[in-house]
This record gives structure tokens, C-alpha cells and sequence, in this order.
């Protein structure tokens, strides 16, 4: 039985789906794959603008709010697990399989809803964007991860940041233009049918752009001036494979683990309550925050959250992934100290912790693929990235539990302002230490979880992959 | 036909490709930025 992943395809069968048919030629740009990375990542980025859609199906199909926001709830989980077990998937039949997979799915959970919602079946809803859309979500985000870290060897967190700030961006588009075209059709079923059914239709032809377009290195090809070797000098970065199955069974899997997902814990525990703290945390001050600037406090959260992605992510290629971390969690955990303690004595203070915080959240995200990539090579890299993306899962949970059971708690006590926040505060900093400690725990995988190397390639130390790597 | 040539025959595919993803990012962040200056009117 052979490794996930490790299936032996021949370079010259399949279809045009295959590997194969996706090895570049020797011209080829590697800057037309962030584009083909984009592509997917800027559509599937809809997800987190699903809000837009809850009032209209509520008035239009009597549900409620925990009704409507079923689809959503079940895409996040769909998202995870298919990222999960789907990543060997990936691994084994390339990119643009897997970009197709993950169009075909997006763009059909939409139609499945159009005709749900037409015909006021709302199962049908929570089946296809969350079910099939879902699948979508999980496989498309994964797609391109490998493939961009094979272009540019010399600088992963840059491409992989590209990408991962897409999905960010994905909301910004999807909301104004959603919301745009409800307001045209009108909040009718026949109105909601009608939007579902084109942006099924348009995300699919926005995605087959990335279909097309992606391509695989071929084996071996390195980009000019880049020595693999040199590169392995620096602290954990190895030129040596770890297998999918193999990467779960090393400590350095689980201490990256519970670093994502504290550090999600902490980002989304601001995000998820932004407008309301802010507005909370200066109600009985001279300078109290309106609804309306609550709002654009919430835009500007979203900018530092998708600017960290890909400001971040490149800096670690500078100064590394660990001492990366180390600012995201040691920074991030000083800034929630600040917020605690005198958060409340200027807008700007608040402000401007908040914006590190979702910078960090934002490239806690971004530079997690080339952090693996760094441990454990990029053979399978995208199948193990899909399995640390359970942590995302679960901080998605975790740090909206914190934050609302302790400000409902405390506002059942009696208190007011930023005392509602005060110990969810604090239990932000005491995750992000954990986090930090676990990063300063993570160390080079040991010998005996690396892959035997195939072959060396054109006299230079690169291992190359078997064929179905993407 | 030569390297060269044909790095350079794929500058409009490179242009094409970026405006595809370029264009629909810049309309999400021209949206955000109006929503920003909510924060400074409001």
C-alpha cells in the first residue's frame, strides 16, 4: 500500500486535468501562477461574506438567525475537513484538478441554492453552499499552495501570501457586489434565486481562469541564482520530504498546531466583537464611537487583517518563520496587554493594537504553508497544510466562545465598557504565550520521518518528487 | 524561436491574467476605503 500521495502516474497519461498535462515548458513565468492562485482564493474568499445574504433568507423563507446561518456554519466545516482529508487528493492528481474540483463545487453550491431558494426548499440551501460549496472551499484553498511554493523555492511566504491575502480579499468584493445585487433583484425568493444563480455562474467563470493557467514545475527546475543548498542553512529549513501520514507523528506538527490555532484565538476574538468593543470600550469616555464609525473601524480591520497576509508572510522569508511567530505571538500578546490596560484612554491606542493584532492574525495565516514547507519539504506540503487547518477550525469556534459567553457573563454581573472584556483579555494573552512557547519548542524533524531521496536532479542537492506531487 | 521571444510572447497573457484578478480586487478595496472613511466622518 503506498504513502498518500506516493501513487506512481505516468508523465504522459491522463487527461487534461492531469499533472501532467500542467508541467510548464521551459519559458514558462512563474508570475502567471499567482494569478491562477488568486483566481480560486479571490472567489472562495466569498465565504466570509455570507452575513449579506442572512437578513434577505430570513424575511424571505421565515428563518431564523441560527437557521440562516447554517450554510455558513456548514462550509466552515466542510472547509476543514475536505482540506483535511482531501489533501492527498491534491497531492496525487495536481492543481488543476483540484482547482476544477473546487470550481465545479463553489460554483454548484450556488446553483443548488438558487433552485433551494426558488423553490423555498431551504435544505437545499444548507446543502449545497454549505455541503458542496464547502468541499469547494476546502480543496480550493489548498490547490495552489504547493504549486507556489515549487515556483519560488526562494521566497514561499511571498507566494503563499499572495494567495492567502486573496481569500481575505475575496469578502471585499463579494460583499459591496452582493449586497449591490440584492438590492437590484430585490430581497424576494425570486430575487435571492436569481443572485445565487449568477454568482454561481460568474465564480465558475472566474475560477476557470485559474484552471487554465496553472502550471507545475518540472522536475528539477529551480529559479535562476537559487541554491537549495544555501538555503537549507538557515535554522529549520530542510531540503529533505516528510510524507502527509509521517508529518502528524512528529511533535513539530502539533506545537505548529496549537501555535495557528492560538493565534487564530486571539484574531478572531477581536474580530468576531470589533464594532460592539469599540464602541463599548468608549461609551463613557468624551469621545464615544458611533454605529457608523464602529463600521468603518470593522473596514479597517479587514484591511490590516489581508495587508498582514502578504506583508508578513514576506518578511518571514527574511527573517525566518520562527522569529516571525515569535512576533505575531509576543508582539500580539504585548498589544492585548496594552488593550487591557489602557485601551480605553485613546481611540488611537485601541486602534492601532487592534490593527497589529489582525495584522498578525491575518499573517499567522500567511505563513503557516511556508512554515511547513520549511519542516517538512514540499513532497506533500499542501496535504499537511490541510490537516493543520483543523486548528483553524477549532479556534474558529474557540475564540467566539470566549469572547461572547464572557462579555454575556459579565454583563449579567452588572458591568459595563471594557470590563465586559477584561478577562477574555486576558485569557488572549495567556493562549498566545502558550503559542509562543510552542513555537520555541519546535525543532528540525528527526531523520527518521524523511522520505529516502529518489534521485538527485541536474548535480544540485534538490530531491525530486515522485511523480503526483503538485 | 528563442528563449526570449518566447518569455515575451506571454506579456499579454501576463497583463490579461494580473487585470483578471487585479481589477476585481482593486473595486474590494475601493469599496473598503469608502467604508473606512466612515470611521473618520462618523
Amino acid at each position: 500500500m503506498p504513502e498518500d500521495g506516493q501513487k506512481l502516474i505516468s508523465p504522459t497519461s491522463g487527461g487534461f486535468l492531469s499533472r501532467s498535462r500542467t508541467i510548464a515548458p521551459p519559458t514558462w513565468s512563474r508570475w502567471l501562477v499567482p494569478p491562477a492562485a488568486l483566481s480560486v482564493h479571490l472567489s472562495i474568499g466569498q465565504a466570509y461574506s455570507w452575513s449579506v445574504f442572512k437578513p434577505p433568507l430570513e424575511k424571505a423563507l421565515d428563518l431564523s438567525g441560527t437557521q440562516s446561518a447554517l450554510p455558513f456554519q456548514l462550509g466552515i466545516v466542510m472547509l476543514g475537513l475536505s482540506a483535511a482529508f482531501g489533501g492527498p487528493l491534491v497531492e496525487r492528481n495536481g492543481p488543476r484538478w483540484a482547482m476544477f474540483v473546487s470550481m465545479v463545487c463553489f460554483a454548484s453550491g450556488f446553483l443548488i441554492s438558487a433552485l433551494g431558494v426558488a423553490t423555498s426548499q431551504y435544505w437545499l440551501v444548507v446543502l449545497g453552499y454549505g455541503f458542496v460549496g464547502g468541499i469547494g472551499l476546502g480543496i480550493g484553498y489548498i490547490s495552489p499552495v504547493s504549486t507556489l511554493m515549487k515556483w519560488f523555492p526562494d521566497r514561499p511566504g511571498m507566494a503563499t501570501g499572495i494567495a492567502i491575502m486573496g481569500f481575505g480579499g475575496g469578502a471585499l468584493i463579494a460583499s459591496p457586489w452582493s449586497t449591490q445585487m440584492l438590492g437590484s433583484f430585490g430581497a424576494t425568493t425570486g430575487g435571492i434565486a436569481e443572485a445565487f444563480l449568477i454568482h454561481g455562474v460568474v465564480y465558475a467563470v472566474f475560477m476557470t481562469l485559474g484552471v487554465l493557467l496553472v502550471r507545475v514545475p518540472a522536475d528539477g527546475w529551480l529559479p535562476k541564482g537559487f541554491n537549495p543548498a544555501k538555503a537549507a542553512t538557515k535554522a529549520l529549513v530542510t531540503t529533505a520530504n516528510v510524507s502527509a501520514r509521517n508529518a502528524i507523528r512528529t511533535p513539530q506538527f502539533w506545537f505548529l498546531w496549537v501555535v495557528l490555532c492560538f493565534n487564530v484565538t486571539a484574531g478572531i476574538g477581536i474580530l468576531e466583537k470589533a464594532a460592539p468593543m469599540i464602541q463599548d470600550f468608549f461609551a463613557h469616555t468624551a469621545t464615544p464611537i458611533s454605529v457608523s464609525a464602529a463600521a468603518g473601524f470593522v473596514a479597517l480591520l479587514s484591511l490590516a487583517n489581508m495587508t498582514g497576509r502578504i506583508v508578513w508572510s514576506s518578511t518571514s522569508d527574511l527573517i525566518g518563520r520562527k522569529n516571525m511567530y515569535r512576533v505575531y505571538l509576543g508582539v500580539g500578546a504585548v498589544l492585548y496587554l496594552i488593550i487591557s490596560l489602557w485601551g480605553d484612554s485613546h481611540t488611537v491606542v485601541f486602534i492601532l493594537c487592534a490593527l497589529g493584532i489582525l495584522s498578525f492574525y491575518g499573517g499567522g495565516f500567511a505563513t503557516v504553508p511556508a512554515y511547513l514547507k520549511d519542516l517538512f519539504g514540499t513532497f506533500q506540503v499542501g496535504a499537511i497544510h490541510g490537516r493543520l487547518l483543523t486548528a483553524w477550525s477549532v479556534a474558529g469556534v474557540l475564540g467566539p466562545l470566549i469572547v461572547n459567553a464572557i462579555a454575556d457573563s459579565q454583563e449579567a454581573a452588572g458591568k459595563t465598557g471594557p470590563d465586559l472584556y477584561t478577562t477574555s483579555l486576558y485569557i488572549m494573552i495567556g493562549l498566545l504565550v502558550i503559542g509562543f512557547l510552542s513555537n520555541e519548542l519546535i525543532r528540525p524533524v528527526k531523520d527518521k520521518f524523511h522520505e529516502p531521496a529518489l534521485a538527485t536532479v541536474g548535480g544540485t542537492d534538490a530531491v525530486a518528487t515522485p511523480q503526483g506531487g503538485s | 524561436m528563442t528563449e526570449q521571444t518566447e518569455t515575451s510572447s506571454r506579456t499579454p497573457l501576463m497583463i490579461l491574467a494580473w487585470l483578471w484578478v487585479g481589477l476585481p480586487f482593486a473595486y474590494g478595496v475601493y469599496e473598503l476605503l469608502l467604508k473606512l472613511s466612515q470611521l473618520f466622518s462618523g
